[in-house]
């Protein structure tokens, strides 16, 4: 039985940027470059080295405002409206200002994209209206070249410790955050005067067909922390009822060919190997076509090369079976699949949050800064949408960059003690238990009622449900046996999970509309209803500590929409022959 | 104590002639981002000690000596 290290041990940051893999380490690395006599600290559950959701690298870049091929003014609409019109424009254009030089600052450090015969970077049209997509085919060694620049930085690294609680100071401002060493059981109380979260996506809060916990589409260490952590501080959250769901191959968390196969001819295609959607890229309103022909008469849904040359094929499976998904062959091979000659059935993913691929999150402002004065958040878990990798790199930047300039004219700020004690003893009651309930159960229990009562179509009956079952599994929460350190850590991801699907079902109950195609798509309210919804809906906790919502409106664009455009991703699907 | 041990394939197999953790390696625990790879001290070699894969192969592909094979789970294949 381990036991909890109670001598806590104390450390003091100028810096605390909370998650190592892709927005974290550009969130540590600019503020470290910013102001090099500040201590930076990063924080990773697992290895910074081979962390995160480009673990293994990345195929290609989705969002790249490249000169000659679009404008940041074109990206920001196309986003605009791929949301349905719901987006924080200044967070998207502050991006898509700097996504080039992000690009150029990579390349620089010796990521490697594609280039045309003139040098010139190679962009693919894949969105509905303009061209963003800059493939990888030598993606795979993002990690490593990240890991080069924190080292030559002077980042202070510290890998196996997972965040639990972020530390307030009576005021309201950030203090710091507690954190768990995953082989140790250490606690450390880390004091900072600027905290970035970039803990990922909630990845773990569906389940994959399959019954595999571990199957997540997402890097399954990206089990929604973030969000937690976030909530019990007290910072906004918004728009979690639109959930991300992603055409994926059956059985395998790959994703399809939007993005890679795309180029190059392969598309998306029904049981008869004919199109039905006009564009692969993923939105709502693709995942609302995908899903109806999945479950209709010409389903399921497949990918679609074999009409494809033979070298064009393996040039594909060059890239898609060694950069993101290198399994991928392996599984192919397992099941005798030949994109030569066969179309592979696709399927759609569990549900999950993440701003990558959709539009929710912790929300942050154009500087990544929280609603938590001297919090920020960064990546997959903050609310600038269809973020993607460079999305991350870019927001992490900007979150480091701010939080640098902020923690020069701050003090460290004193917090409760109380509130590290009661974090403590969280942990020492599941450590403590001799009998009890292992976290795979309880996780897998939650996450199956997130399959039976929360994945679209959303039904207000059904939701009702499972916000009754969930309340009885917190109660099983504290029953759950960690026998070592790192069933601790898992314990403890299942308490996020928890959190995380509690405040999916608040949310999409809260917005009694339909919107964002599959992604909130509600039965008992089957159309879009801007005269009541158009807003965003902001999650919080009250006073009570329970689940509150408010609505927000709005911004005034900075980019306004060009009359005809805003229906655009609504006209998604082939018409039938005359 | 009241946990079952139930049977399962583990996806990471280590080849223990090939595997040099006895001699300090350690780079297929550090590189696995679900944690889930130790060295065991009874035969000072690495082995899988959780089950609970995501298949993602750094384990296989930064092995120095190619001792690391990664299999699809079993639910998966």
């Amino acid at each position: 039985m381990a036991e909890l290290d109670d001598a806590a041990d104390l450390f003091e940051a100028d810096v605390l940027v909370i998650g190592g893999g892709t927005a974290g380490p550009l969130a540590a690395y600019k503020a470290k470059s910013a102001n090099p006599g500040l201590k930076v600290v990063l924080l990773e559950k697992a290895n910074v080295k081979r962390s995160g959701a480009i673990a293994i690298g990345m195929d290609g870049l989705n969002n790249a405002v490249v000169p000659g091929f679009a404008t940041p003014e074109q990206y920001v609409r196309e986003i605009t409206i791929a949301n349905d019109g719901i987006v924080y424009q200044k967070a998207v254009l502050a991006y898509a200002m700097r996504s080039f030089d992000m690009i150029r600052e990579l390349d620089d450090w010796g990521v490697k994209f594609q280039k045309d015969e003139n040098g010139d970077y190679d962009v693919k049209k894949v969105h509905h209206l303009g061209s963003y997509v800059l493939p990888m085919p030598e993606g795979g060694g993002v990690k490593k070249i990240l890991y080069r620049q924190l080292r030559k930085a002077q980042v202070l690294i510290s890998n196996r410790y997972m965040a639990t609680r972020l530390l307030k100071a009576s005021d309201g401002r950030i203090a710091g955050a507690v954190a768990v060493n995953s082989r140790t059981a250490g606690v450390l109380v880390i004091r900072a005067k600027a905290v970035i979260l970039a803990t990922g996506a909630a990845g773990r809060l569906g389940l994959p067909a399959s019954g595999y916990l571990w199957g997540t589409y997402e890097n399954p260490t990206n089990s929604g922390d973030g969000y937690a952590m976030a909530f019990h501080a007290g910072a906004e959250l918004t728009n979690l009822e639109c959930y991300q769901i992603n055409p994926l191959i059956k059985d395998y968390n790959g994703p399809a060919c939007a993005y890679v196969g795309g180029p190059f001819g392969a598309y998306t295609a029904n049981s008869r190997g004919a199109r039905f959607i006009e564009c692969d890229y993923w939105s709502g309103q693709m995942m609302l076509e995908f899903r109806k022909e999945l479950e209709g008469g010409n389903g399921p849904v497949f990918l679609k090369f074999d009409h494809l040359a033979d070298e064009t094929i393996s040039e594909v499976e060059g890239i898609l079976h060694s950069v993101e998904r290198p399994s991928r062959g392996l599984f192919h091979e397992g099941r005798g699949d030949n994109y030569r000659r066969d179309m592979v059935e696709m399927h759609i993913s569990e549900i999950g949050f993440c701003s990558g691929h959709s539009a929710s999150g912790v929300w942050v402002d154009e500087h990544a800064r929280t609603t938590v004065p001297g919090l920020y958040a960064a990546g997959d878990m903050a609310s600038v949408p269809h973020n993607y990798m460079l999305g991350a790199f870019v927001n992490g930047a900007i979150a480091g960059e701010d939080a640098a300039v902020a923690a020069a004219s701050t003090e460290l700020q004193s917090y409760d003690p109380q509130d590290v004690e009661t974090e403590r003893a969280r942990m020492r009651r599941l450590l403590d238990n001799k009998d009890g309930l292992p976290a795979n159960q309880v996780e897998y229990k939650i996450r199956r009622f997130v399959n039976d009562y929360l994945q679209p179509p959303k039904i207000t009956r059904k939701y009702e449900i499972a916000q009754k079952r969930f309340a009885e599994i917190r109660e099983d929460l504290q029953r759950i046996v960690a026998r070592d350190p790192h069933e601790l850590m898992r314990a403890l991801e299942v308490h996020s999970i928890l959190d995380c699907a509690d405040m999916a079902a608040a949310a999409s109950l809260f917005r009694t509309e339909s919107r964002w195609g599959l992604y909130h798509y509600r039965v008992d309210y089957p159309e879009q209803d801007d005269e009541n919804w158009f807003c965003h809906t902001q999650l919080f906790k009250d006073e009570r500590g329970a689940i509150a919502l408010k609505k927000r409106p709005v911004d005034p664009y900075v980019v306004p929409l060009e009359s005809g455009e805003k229906g655009a991703y609504q006209r998604l699907r082939i018409p039938a022959p005359v | 104590m009241s946990f079952a041990e139930n049977p399962s394939e583990f996806p990471v197999k280590i080849d223990q002639g090939k595997c040099i953790a006895d001699k300090g390696c350690t780079v297929c625990v550090d590189v696995c981002p679900l944690d889930v790879l130790r060295i065991n001290p009874e035969t000072g070699k690495a082995h899988m000690r959780y089950d609970e894969c995501w298949y993602c192969l750094p384990c296989q592909l930064d092995c120095p000596t190619k001792a690391v094979t990664v299999t699809i789970p079993y639910l998966l294949r």
